[in-house]
C-alpha cells in the first residue's frame, strides 16, 4: 500500500516537473504585467484549450491570458460592438473566419503581415492552402490566425455498411440510397431500430451549413474562386436555381431516415446519437473522429470518413439549370463526380483589435502564433474535447499522434486520408465572407430552410424568398462594395 | 434677508429637488433608450471603426414588416380568404361598428371617441388578420403566435391560478406547505424552465423517453409539429406563471371580509351565490390588475421559444420579441427596433383598452 502511494506521489512529482520544465526554461518575463483579453464561445470547446495554453504562455512570457466566454449566438455582435465603440475590453476575438471580413472592412482588425514577417516559428507553408490563402486573408493581407480547420465530411459506420454489403456514398443520391437500405437496423446492439442518417436540422443552429454542404458540389465546379453565393460581377444571388433546389430537396429527404424529432436537433444532438451508435451516416466537421475514441463511445474503431459526397450534375449559371458534368464543366471531377468540400464556418480564427496597445497586440499575436504552431496545435487537434480540427499538413503526415490519442492505425489513416483529400481539394467551397454574412446565411438562409423543412413553404418559394432577401441585404450594404469584397474573398483580384 | 429668501425658495422647491434624482435616472435609463431606439427604427446602422454610421431610411423598416419581404414573418401569409374567414371578418366588423354606434349614442366625448377609435382599428386589424390567416388555412406570423401565447397562455394561467387560489383560501391541512412549493416555479429563471421542459418533452432520448414510449408517443416529435410545439411552450409558460396568479389572488381571496359571507349565509345564500355576489366582485380589481401585468409580460415572451424550439419548426413558435432578437443578433438594428416598436404599439393599445374598457368600467360601476 505504502509503495503504491509512493509510486503515485513520485509520478505526480515527475509529471509536475515535466509540465513546468519547458516553461521554466523559456520563461523570460518580457511580458510581465501585460494582460491579453480574449473573447470566444463558451468552453470547454475552443475556450478550454485556450485557457490551458494561456497558463503555459504566462509561465513562458509573463503575459496573462484572460478568456471571456459568451454564448455563440452573441459572439459576433459583442466583439463588433466592443471594437466599434472603442470600449477596448477585448484585445483578441476568436470567432468564425467568415465573420472577420466585416470586422476588417470596418477597420477594426490589426493587419498581421508585419508580425508574421518577424515570426520564425509559425511556418505558414505547413498550413493547408485553403486556410492559408483564403481563410486567414482579406484583400491579400493576413488578418487572422487559424486555430481550427473547419470543413464538413461524411462519416459512416464501417461495420453497418459492411454488414449490408454497401460502399460509402460518393454522391448525395447514393447517400439517400444507402441511408434507406440500413435505416431501421439495430446498430448498437440495444435491440432498438436505429437511423440511416443523422443530420442536424434545428432552426437558429447550424442547419444552414448542412444545406450549403449539399449545394456546393452542384453550384461550384471551377475551383474555390467560383464561389457558391453570388455572381461576383453583379452580386446577383446564385440561389434561385435547380442546384440549390436539389440541395434543399436532398436535405429534406435525409430526414426520412433520421430520428423523428430531427427538426429540433442541433449538432450536439446529432453527435450524441452518432457516438451512441445510432446512426449509419452523418455529416459533421472533423469532430466525429476524435469523439469516436472518447470514453463511452459506441463507435470506437467503427467509423470511417470520406470527402463530402459530390454530384454528377452542376449548375449552368446562365440558365439556372443542372447539366451533366464533363471535362470542361467539371475540371476537378473524379469519375464524373464533382466534389466541393464546404469549409463550413471556416474554422475558429483569432484576430487582434487595432485599438489595443502596441505591447498587448504583440503579446496577443505571440499567443495566437503559439497556439497555431505545429508543436502545440498538432497535439490539440487530436483531442476531441478541444473542438480544434486539423489545418496543417504536418497534422496529417503521420498517424503517430493520433494513435497515441487512441485511434487504431487503420482508423487514423482513414480519418486523416479523408481530411487530406478535402483540405487540399482545389474545388473547396468557401463559406460566405462579406459584410452582412450573418444576415445572408444564419438569418435568411437558415429561416427559409427551416420553413421548407417544416412544410410551411415549397422549395421554389424558399429559394425565391432567399433571393429577394439577399438582394435587400446587398442593397443595404451597397452593391458595389459588396461585389468588390466578395470577389476579393474568393481570391479574384482583377 | 438673502438667507431667508434662499430658504424660502428651497422650501417651495424642496419636493421637486428630492424628486430630481429619480426623474434624471428615469430619463437616462428609460426614456433615452426609448427615444434612441425610435430613431434607430427609422435608420440603417452599421458599426464601424470609432463608432457607427447612420443612414436614415424613413419608414422603410416598418414598410418591410407590413408590406415587404418580412410581411409573412410578422403578419403571416395572405393568399386567399376562406368563407369562414370572410364571415368572421364581416361579423367582427359589424360588431365593432355597432359597439362604436352604441358609444356615440350613449355618451360622446372627443377624447373618449378618439380612444375608442384606436381600439376599434386595432381590434378590426387583428380580427381580419385572424380571418385571413388562421381561419383561411394560411400561415400566421410572429404576431399571431404572440397573440396565441398571450390569450391562450394567460387564459389558462388565470383559470387554473384562480381556481387553486380559491381552493387554498379555505384553511385545510397542508395548505401552507402547498403555497411554498407552488411558488417555486416562479423563482426559476425562464431559461431553466425552457431546458427542463425541452428535456422532459424529448420523446427519444429525454429522461421521460420511457414514459413517452409507454404511452405510445415514442415516435411523436412534438417539436416538428407547429401546434404541438406552440402548446408545449404554453404549458411551460403556464407552469412558470400560474404561481404568480395564484399568490396574488390568494391574498385577494383571503382579504374578503368574513362578515359579508357570514351575513350572506344567514340570508340563505348558497356557495355559488356567495362567490358571484360577494367574493368575486371584491377580488375583481386585483384579478384585473394581475391579468394586466401577465398580459404585458406575455407579449414579451422570448426565452421559452428560443430555448425550446429556437422559433421552429419553421417560424411556427417564433414570437415578435424573438423575431426582434434574431434581427438584433445579426446587427440589423433598424429592423430589430422597428419590430420592437410594432410590438410596443400593439401591447400598449391592447392593455390600455383592457384597462379603460374593463377595469375602469368595473370600478366606475362599483362606485
Amino acid at each position: 500500500m505504502l509503495s503504491k502511494n509512493l509510486k503515485r506521489m513520485a509520478t505526480t512529482a515527475v509529471g509536475a516537473v515535466m509540465a513546468l520544465t519547458p516553461a521554466a526554461i523559456l520563461a523570460d518575463g518580457h511580458y510581465d504585467g501585460v494582460v491579453v483579453n480574449i473573447m470566444t464561445r463558451p468552453g470547454p470547446v475552443i475556450a478550454g484549450r485556450m485557457v490551458d495554453r494561456g497558463k503555459e504562455f504566462k509561465a513562458m512570457t509573463g503575459a496573462e491570458i484572460r478568456v471571456a466566454e459568451v454564448p455563440f449566438a452573441e459572439l459576433f455582435q459583442k466583439i463588433l460592438t466592443d471594437w466599434a465603440t472603442g470600449t477596448r475590453s477585448i484585445d483578441v476575438g476568436v470567432f468564425a473566419s467568415g465573420w472577420g471580413v466585416e470586422y476588417v472592412s470596418a477597420g477594426l482588425v490589426e493587419n498581421l503581415d508585419p508580425y508574421i514577417a518577424k515570426d520564425s516559428k509559425i511556418d505558414l507553408d505547413d498550413i493547408a492552402p485553403f486556410f492559408r490563402d483564403f481563410n486567414q486573408k482579406v484583400q491579400g493581407s493576413t488578418y487572422f490566425i487559424t486555430l481550427d480547420g473547419d470543413f464538413q465530411m461524411l462519416y459512416y459506420r464501417t461495420d453497418v455498411l459492411e454488414e449490408a454489403g454497401l460502399q460509402p456514398p460518393k454522391t448525395w443520391e447514393e447517400y439517400l440510397d444507402v441511408a434507406s437500405k440500413v435505416h431501421g437496423m439495430d446498430m448498437n446492439g440495444d435491440g432498438e431500430a436505429d437511423y440511416g442518417s443523422c443530420i442536424f436540422k434545428k432552426r437558429n443552429a447550424q442547419s444552414f451549413f448542412a444545406v450549403q454542404s449539399m449545394a456546393a458540389s452542384r453550384v461550384q465546379a471551377m475551383g474555390t474562386n467560383e464561389g457558391i453565393y453570388f455572381h461576383p460581377d453583379s452580386m446577383k444571388p446564385k440561389i434561385n436555381n435547380e442546384a440549390w433546389i436539389k440541395a434543399f430537396e436532398i436535405y429534406k429527404a435525409t430526414g426520412e431516415y433520421g430520428p423523428p424529432d430531427e427538426l429540433n436537433h442541433d449538432i450536439g444532438d446529432s453527435r450524441a446519437l452518432a457516438i451512441g451508435g445510432r446512426c449509419a451516416l452523418m455529416i459533421d466537421w472533423g469532430d466525429i473522429g476524435p469523439l469516436s475514441i472518447e470514453e463511452g463511445s459506441m463507435i470506437n474503431d467503427k467509423v470511417g470518413a470520406v470527402i463530402m459526397p459530390g454530384s454528377k450534375e452542376v449548375l449552368d449559371a446562365a440558365t439556372g439549370k443542372l447539366v451533366p458534368c464533363d471535362s470542361n464543366r467539371c475540371p476537378y471531377a473524379i469519375d464524373g463526380i464533382n466534389f466541393a468540400p464546404f469549409a463550413a464556418f471556416g474554422g475558429w480564427t483569432g484576430a487582434i483589435s487595432k485599438a489595443s496597445d502596441a505591447k498587448v497586440k504583440q503579446a496577443a499575436y505571440d499567443f495566437l502564433s503559439y497556439m497555431n504552431q505545429a508543436e502545440q496545435s498538432n497535439v490539440d487537434v487530436t483531442m476531441g474535447w478541444t473542438g480544434y480540427n486539423p489545418y496543417r499538413n504536418s497534422q496529417l503526415d503521420s498517424t503517430a499522434a493520433w494513435e497515441e490519442a487512441g485511434f487504431s492505425k487503420a482508423a487514423a489513416e482513414n480519418y486523416l486520408g479523408a481530411i487530406m483529400e478535402s483540405l487540399n481539394h482545389p474545388n473547396m467551397a468557401s463559406d460566405i465572407r462579406i459584410p452582412g454574412a450573418a444576415q445572408y446565411t444564419s438569418v435568411v438562409l437558415d429561416r427559409e430552410v427551416a420553413r421548407y423543412l417544416a412544410d410551411e413553404i415549397s422549395v421554389e418559394q424558399a429559394v425565391a424568398n432567399i433571393e429577394e432577401a439577399w438582394e435587400e441585404i446587398t442593397e443595404d450594404f451597397g452593391r458595389d462594395e459588396q461585389a468588390q469584397i466578395y470577389a476579393l474573398s474568393l481570391g479574384i483580384t482583377n | 434677508m438673502q438667507t431667508s429668501r434662499v430658504s424660502e425658495w428651497l422650501d417651495r422647491h424642496m419636493g421637486r429637488l428630492f424628486l430630481m434624482p429619480a426623474v434624471v435616472l428615469i430619463l437616462v435609463f428609460s426614456i433615452f433608450p426609448l427615444v434612441a431606439s425610435l430613431i434607430i427604427a427609422f435608420a440603417r446602422i452599421r458599426l464601424t471603426g470609432g463608432g457607427f454610421s447612420v443612414r436614415f431610411v424613413g419608414l422603410r423598416n416598418f414598410e418591410k414588416q407590413f408590406f415587404g419581404s418580412e410581411q409573412f414573418h410578422l403578419l403571416g401569409t395572405f393568399t386567399d380568404i376562406s368563407v369562414i374567414g370572410l364571415l368572421f371578418g364581416l361579423l367582427a366588423t359589424l360588431g365593432l361598428i355597432w359597439w362604436m354606434v352604441l358609444y356615440v349614442r350613449a355618451h360622446f366625448s372627443v377624447v373618449g371617441f378618439l380612444g375608442r377609435m384606436i381600439t376599434f382599428l386595432m381590434a378590426l386589424g387583428l380580427a381580419w388578420l385572424f380571418s385571413a390567416t388562421l381561419l383561411s388555412g394560411n400561415l400566421f406570423g410572429t404576431l399571431g403566435t404572440t397573440l396565441f401565447y398571450v390569450f391562450v397562455g394567460c387564459g389558462i394561467q388565470f383559470l387554473i391560478g384562480t381556481a387553486l387560489a380559491y381552493a387554498c383560501s379555505f384553511q385545510f391541512r397542508g395548505t401552507t406547505s402547498f403555497r411554498v412549493i407552488f411558488f417555486v416555479p416562479m423563482m426559476i429563471t425562464p431559461i431553466g424552465v425552457g431546458y427542463i421542459f425541452r428535456m422532459m418533452a424529448d420523446t427519444t432520448k429525454g429522461p421521460f423517453s420511457g414514459v413517452w414510449q409507454w404511452v405510445g408517443l415514442g415516435e411523436f416529435a412534438w417539436a416538428s409539429d407547429p401546434w404541438a410545439a406552440r402548446i408545449f411552450i404554453v404549458v411551460a409558460d403556464s407552469w412558470q406563471w400560474i404561481p404568480f396568479v395564484f399568490i396574488m389572488l390568494l391574498a385577494a381571496f383571503e382579504s374578503v371580509p368574513r362578515d359579508f359571507t357570514e351575513a350572506a349565509e344567514l340570508d340563505g345564500a348558497n356557495a355559488w351565490q356567495k362567490f358571484t355576489e360577494i367574493t368575486w366582485p371584491h377580488v375583481l380589481p386585483v384579478a384585473a390588475t394581475v391579468m394586466l401585468i401577465r398580459v404585458i409580460e406575455a407579449f414579451k415572451i422570448v426565452d421559452l421559444p428560443n430555448i425550446m424550439t429556437s422559433g421552429g419548426p419553421g417560424i411556427a413558435t417564433e414570437s415578435v420579441s424573438l423575431q426582434s432578437y434574431f434581427a438584433w443578433r445579426s446587427l440589423d438594428l433598424g429592423q430589430a427596433s422597428a419590430i420592437a416598436y410594432v410590438l410596443l404599439f400593439v401591447t400598449v393599445i391592447i392593455c390600455v383598452s383592457f384597462f379603460n374598457l374593463v377595469v375602469l368600467a368595473r370600478v366606475r360601476k362599483a362606485s
